[in-house]
């Protein structure tokens, strides 16, 4: 895929030959995500499709009550203090962002009056600053109006160090600027084509400076707001309970007309999965229930129940294997797992080559992900004709004891294959997740077959997660052969992704293994592709660059892929939800309506 | 009495009798063994026992079905001739699974329960024997392990001591070890605290101060007087723990702290068929048979036990 | 008994100090880290991580950390959580009314049934009700609560569409209904527990009195002609009562702590399932108040039970 056939693609777009929605895909299927997809449409100048999502209700209210599950409840109430998406989605139900990913990618307008464009002046030719319009006569939950002084203020606070907000990171470069009372200018520091991040989706929830500006930077635990959101959004907050239950009622005096639906909305937490699918799909109990990492089996005999059904929404995660180029086992100058050390396998491309063939894709997705996974041995999936030949999947165990074989790996007395004396034996920890624990024992009895002997291993997944330095089994020092888990893609903007497999990347001692490169492959081509991909400031181009640096790894057999994993939601029958891969389960909440 | 068990009989239960008291008296022991044997329950018990003991040992060299052998074409299937306890999901031999797994649950069980109760009998012994400060610091360190998180802790120890145990004992060894080192270390303070309750109010029951009078070491009044009139509840709490330790490994495993997840032991069968109860009943009723199984007969081989030990027999 | 009483609280006093010491350095020193979920998140810098480590102070040294919170305690100060910032007295407030009611009915619910059930099965033991009831016992407590929680689940809620099994604390109805909402949605969890922990007891209860009955005294009271319900409930259950209130002081403190397994399934909002998640997310301060409150009622509840001893026998002296 080079750059003149996705400009090509684009100008198909632009004079109406090639879908839109087409154009997404095919970049989400080369390892894009649909905002940057979008992004690139909206740089070359083709307007957002716009479709308006189907609303029936006629007035606002009288919907009665929405109960939704999230096995993992929210623990705190402030955006800008989220510990993960489970907290952003609870202050989403009070809190709104100036626009947000719908599921093709585009941008939807929510206290934003517009979208920037070139076209309305909202884009500088320079790419340097982008100028948003505010919606007239919003007001917060308290009856103050909502302005521009409520945007730059969000900017200060988050992007003030002692405040510590996690989401320092996206304002801390850029500068905001108050044009009028409903008019703001986001500045950056250098040509930023993919400029759609501060007060966009998760990260962009504003928050009310009349209540908060007491508390800024070294203060901010201590504003009551913190625990009793006052927002724009849909609901007022009613109550909330940490980790168990977030309660918001109508709020009546919401800016879009006839919105909500619903009279009041209730966000329980805790348990299981499984048991949240049951209370959705079986018995009904609640509306709506949040990630159903469940056996499909498991989900498709609940929906025979007859009270909900699953949804599944495409994204970007990605199931996927690690090899460790690094010798897990053996400490050099002091470090397991050093860029000095050598894998004795692993860095043999035909060990890795083995190992991708041993890789039963098809049975794991239909025997243990059904619905909820595709198979995928590439991070390239559809459509066919931008498949590379060179990076197709297939499960094979003779011909990968055949390349064993030729590369010299020769079966010993006990059926495990040997080169110089060290044996083919790894070990595969990944965390602790009844799927995962399928998928292990798979791929342990397709590489038995192969002369090939997994040791496997669990780890809870509070600690493999975990950064904690002094903890042996964290996915980020990787002291074992292989590894597996999901790699998320839900962020927008493809370079945080891509950095893990750069060479500064590596996981090591010196970063206190913080580093994201986990599998420690290097490659200078992929180190200049992906340098050129920052400073490059036309989207085709870098869109581009980024899918070469994707083929570079997949056809190293650097990792593994095997599933891609699309969202899985479980929701009632007559409930309507709009619902986008690329943003919160809630960013359209004001949309949702149960049918009579 | 206490004294004299008979080494031959309960060596798999109650290793912490003293074998050199058994010369002295060995009338006694015999007239122990005739009373256990007259307990019907108790023998039938320990008959099952033992045939579940031979089976999951001997087992898996008759019955040679691979316990990993992944067949996507039997999936959930309910007992037949190929497979007699049927099919998990993964089209797995539940029968296979079910004895290698044996091996591991009913001795981590049982290897658990007896740490548990060696520990708790003899603190709960001490501090009611000797009262007063010992008593004290020893409640103290009951109260202490009691009030433990045991999740970080178990977190904690599992990483300082695993890498140590794996070197020392082997790899399965280590976990083996470290598991009944858990669970049986996190066990005894119920049983402590039953036995010292019940020393309180032995030791100053008339038979007790008759021996004391006569002039019987305080070591004789413990072990031939009060302990055998605590074992009751000690009985009672060997069964408990016994359940508990199955359900407990397989907790720890499914944290990632025990085996490693591919060894299916009978609490891990019992969670993993939880989803699919309504459809393959048969996969949770084997392992929770299993466990019951156990369970019920080590209650019996106790109270056969005790009756043996206690002259006064109530039946 | 006095003398005997000041002296025991005065030892709890360092026991208690003690005990805080060692919670402290075990959770110090369990591997974890608070801020693990961001650390998945490549939108969040290392660095926030790394000024949030030094803003909540988890970068000092052990023993300062202690003393910092032993002295914030000494005045009050619970400290906050790390993963939500609210006070920490706050959510154990919060979570208590749940707990007591939840866990203590199981308490109750348990002790109904082992007393009689064990009383009666002791008086005439090998008896068919014997037999029954200890069979039942041990499948009781052979089948985890996870276990049985999700085949009542099964039952009532999937096939008979009876009850609720998601439990929720605040229900908007008022009056009657509210009882009746509570009652409904609390009879699986006090079941599960209940039926759990009387399973055990029972045959505590059917031990201690099977011991005591053969004892000496015992069979005087009977040769001396009086009723065998007299003999009984006079002379066997007040000392058989010794054990038994020795297992309920081990467990009241429960009534407390909550119960992980039974509140994650029925998603009851306890201090169970407060104290499992700030395990997992390695919410220290959480842990630490939670386990330490606990340790206060081990302390507490043992010595009650040491007090008992010796109202149940008085022959047992204090020295």
């Amino acid at each position: 895929m080079q750059e003149r056939e996705i400009t090509h693609l684009i100008e198909d777009v632009r004079v109406g030959k090639l879908p839109r929605r087409n154009f997404i895909l095919q970049m989400v299927s080369l390892g894009l995500t649909a905002p940057m997809a979008s992004m690139m449409l909206m740089h070359a100048g083709v307007a957002q499709a716009q479709t308006a999502p189907t609303y029936k209700p006629t007035k606002r209210g009288g919907g009665g009550a929405l109960k939704v599950l999230w096995w993992q409840g929210a623990t705190l109430l402030q955006p800008h203090f989220a510990n993960g998406t489970k907290d952003q989605e609870g202050s989403r139900i009070f809190y709104e962002p100036l626009a947000v990913w719908d599921n093709d990618g585009n941008l939807v307008p929510i206290l934003a009056a517009e979208i920037p464009t070139k076209a309305n002046g909202g884009l500088s030719a320079d790419g340097k600053s982008v100028t948003w319009k505010l919606k007239k006569g919003v007001t917060w939950h308290d009856g103050q109006p909502f302005t521009a002084d409520d945007c730059i203020f969000t900017w200060e606070y988050a992007k003030d160090p002692a405040t510590t907000a996690v989401t320092m990171g996206i304002y801390k470069d850029v500068k905001v600027e108050k044009v009028d009372s409903h008019t703001i200018k986001v500045t950056f520091a250098k040509p930023t084509p993919f400029w759609a991040t501060a007060f966009v989706a998760a990260e962009g929830m504003i928050i009310p400076k009349h209540l908060f500006a007491p508390y800024i930077g070294d203060k901010s635990r201590d504003a009551p707001t913190n625990l009793k959101p006052v927002g724009t959004g849909p609901y007022k907050f009613v109550d909330f309970k940490p980790g168990d239950m977030v309660r918001g009622e109508i709020n009546n005096n919401y800016h879009m007309a006839n919105r909500p639906f619903f009279d009041s909305i209730e966000m329980k937490g805790g348990g299981d999965a499984t048991s949240a699918a049951r209370a959705v799909l079986q018995t009904g109990e609640y509306d709506y229930a949040w990630n159903l990492q469940v056996e499909d089996e498991v989900l498709k005999r609940m929906e025979a129940g007859g009270k909900g059904k699953v949804h599944i929404i495409p994204s970007g995660d990605i199931e996927f294997i690690q090899l460790n180029f690094t010798d897990p086992f053996t400490e050099v100058e002091g470090e397991r797992a050093s860029i000095k050390s050598k894998h004795f396998a692993f860095t043999d491309p035909a060990v890795r080559q083995a190992m991708s063939l041993l890789a039963d894709r098809k049975s794991i997705q239909e025997f243990i992900y059904g619905r909820t996974g595709v198979a995928t041995g590439n991070f390239v999936n559809n459509p066919p004709r931008f498949r590379s030949p060179n990076t197709t999947w297939e499960f094979n165990i003779d011909k990968a004891n055949a390349v064993l074989e030729t590369a010299g790996w020769k079966k010993g007395s006990d059926g495990v294959r040997e080169k110089g004396g060290k044996k083919m034996k790894f070990v595969l920890q990944t965390s602790v997740n009844s799927i995962r624990q399928k998928e292990q024992a798979v791929l342990k009895q397709a590489c038995q077959k192969a002369g090939v002997d997994l040791e496997l291993k669990s780890v809870t997944a509070a600690v493999f997660f975990s950064s904690d330095v002094a903890n042996p089994d964290t996915y980020g020092k990787f002291w074992a052969d292989m590894q597996m888990y999901t790699t998320t893609m839900t962020q927008p903007d493809a370079e945080r992704f891509m950095d893990q497999y750069t060479s500064w990347e590596i996981s090591s001692k010196a970063n206190k293994w913080q580093g994201r490169n986990m599998c420690r492959w290097s490659s200078p081509d992929f180190d200049k592709a992906y340098r050129a991909a920052e400073g490059e400031l036309d989207p085709v181009k870098r869109a581009a660059l980024y899918i070469s640096m994707n083929d570079m790894v997949i056809k190293a057999n650097a990792v593994i892929p095997l599933i891609s994993r699309p969202r899985v939601r479980g929701a009632n029958l007559k409930l309507v939800s709009t619902l986008s891969g690329w943003d919160l389960d809630f960013s359209t909440l004001q949309n949702w309506y149960r049918e009579a | 009495m206490a004294g004299s068990i008979p080494a031959s009989v309960t060596a798999s239960a109650m290793p912490e009798t003293a074998p050199t008291m058994r010369a002295r008296h060995l009338s006694p022991a015999r007239e122990a063994w005739k009373r256990f044997f007259r307990h019907k329950m108790a023998v039938l018990s320990l008959v099952i026992l033992v045939s579940m003991v031979l089976l999951v040992v001997f087992g898996p060299l008759l019955w040679k079905v691979a316990i990993n052998d992944i067949d996507f074409s039997a999936r959930l299937k309910g007992p037949s001739l190929t497979h007699p306890f049927g099919t998990d999901d993964l089209g797995q031999d539940i029968f296979a699974r079910m004895l290698y797994g044996g091996r591991i649950s009913l001795a981590v069980g049982l290897a658990a329960m007896l740490m548990a109760i060696l520990v708790g009998v003899t603190i709960g012994a001490v501090a009611g024997m000797s009262r007063g400060p010992v008593d004290a610091a020893l409640m103290w360190l009951t109260d202490l392990f009691l009030s433990l998180p045991q999740l970080p802790l178990l977190l904690l120890l599992i990483y300082l001591f695993r890498d140590s145990l794996k070197a020392a004992f082997g790899p399965e060894g280590g976990v083996f070890v470290m598991i009944v080192l858990v669970i049986g270390g996190f066990r005894w303070m119920p049983v402590a605290r039953l036995v010292r309750a019940q020393f309180f109010s032995l030791r100053e029951k008339e038979y007790v101060e008759a021996a004391r009078a006569l002039g019987a070491s305080t070591f004789r009044q413990v072990v031939r007087h009060i302990l055998p009139n605590t074992l009751g509840p000690v009985i009672v709490a060997g069964t408990i723990d016994v359940a508990a330790a199955i359900i407990a490994e397989s907790t720890l495993s499914f944290l990632g702290l025990g085996f490693p997840p591919d060894i299916p032991t009978w609490g891990r069968l019992l969670f993993d068929s939880k989803d699919y109860l309504d459809i393959a009943p048969h996969w949770a009723l084997t392992a929770g048979t299993a466990i019951f199984l156990t369970v019920l007969t080590i209650n019996f081989i106790g109270d056969g036990l005790r009756d043996a030990l206690d002259p006064r027999k109530v039946m | 008994m006095g003398s005997y009483l000041l002296r025991r609280l005065l030892i709890a006093l360092p026991s208690v100090l003690g005990i805080s010491v060692v919670l402290f350095t075990v959770l110090a020193l369990a591997p974890g880290d608070p801020f693990e979920e961001l650390a998945t998140n490549p939108n969040v810098p290392a660095e926030v991580r790394a000024m949030l480590r030094a803003k909540f102070g988890l970068d000092d040294p052990i023993w300062q950390r202690y003393f910092h919170w032993l002295t914030a305690m000494l005045r009050g100060d619970w400290g906050f959580s790390f993963i939500s910032r609210v006070d920490v007295d706050t959510l154990i407030l919060q979570r208590l009314p749940v707990t007591l009611v939840v866990i203590g009915a199981s308490q109750v619910l348990a002790m109904l049934i082992a007393l009689p059930v064990g009383i009666y099965s002791a008086a005439k033991p090998y008896s068919w009700f014997d037999r029954i009831a200890s069979t039942l016992a041990f499948i009781g407590f052979s089948l985890p609560t996870f276990f049985t929680g999700l085949l009542l689940i099964l039952l009532f809620s999937i096939t008979l569409d009876w009850l609720p099994f998601v439990y929720r604390a605040d229900i908007s109805a008022t009056g009657w209904q509210w009882w009746w909402e509570h009652i409904r949605q609390s009879i699986m969890p006090v079941m599960v527990l209940g039926l759990f922990q009387g399973a055990s007891w029972t045959r505590y209860v059917r031990s201690a009195m099977l011991d005591v009955i053969r004892l000496d005294y015992v069979t005087t009271a009977r040769s001396k002609g009086l009723k065998e319900r007299v003999v009984v409930m006079k002379h066997v259950v007040r000392n058989a009562l010794i054990p038994v209130v020795t297992l309920v002081a081990l467990q009241m403190p429960a009534v407390f702590g909550g119960a992980i397994v039974t509140e994650q399934i029925f998603r009851i909002p306890g201090i169970g399932s407060l104290l499992i998640d700030a395990i997992l997310r390695n919410d220290t301060p959480v842990i630490m108040a939670v386990t330490f409150v606990f340790a206060c009622l081990v302390i507490l509840f043992n010595l009650i039970a040491d007090l008992l001893y010796g109202w149940l026998d008085p022959r047992i002296s204090y020295r």
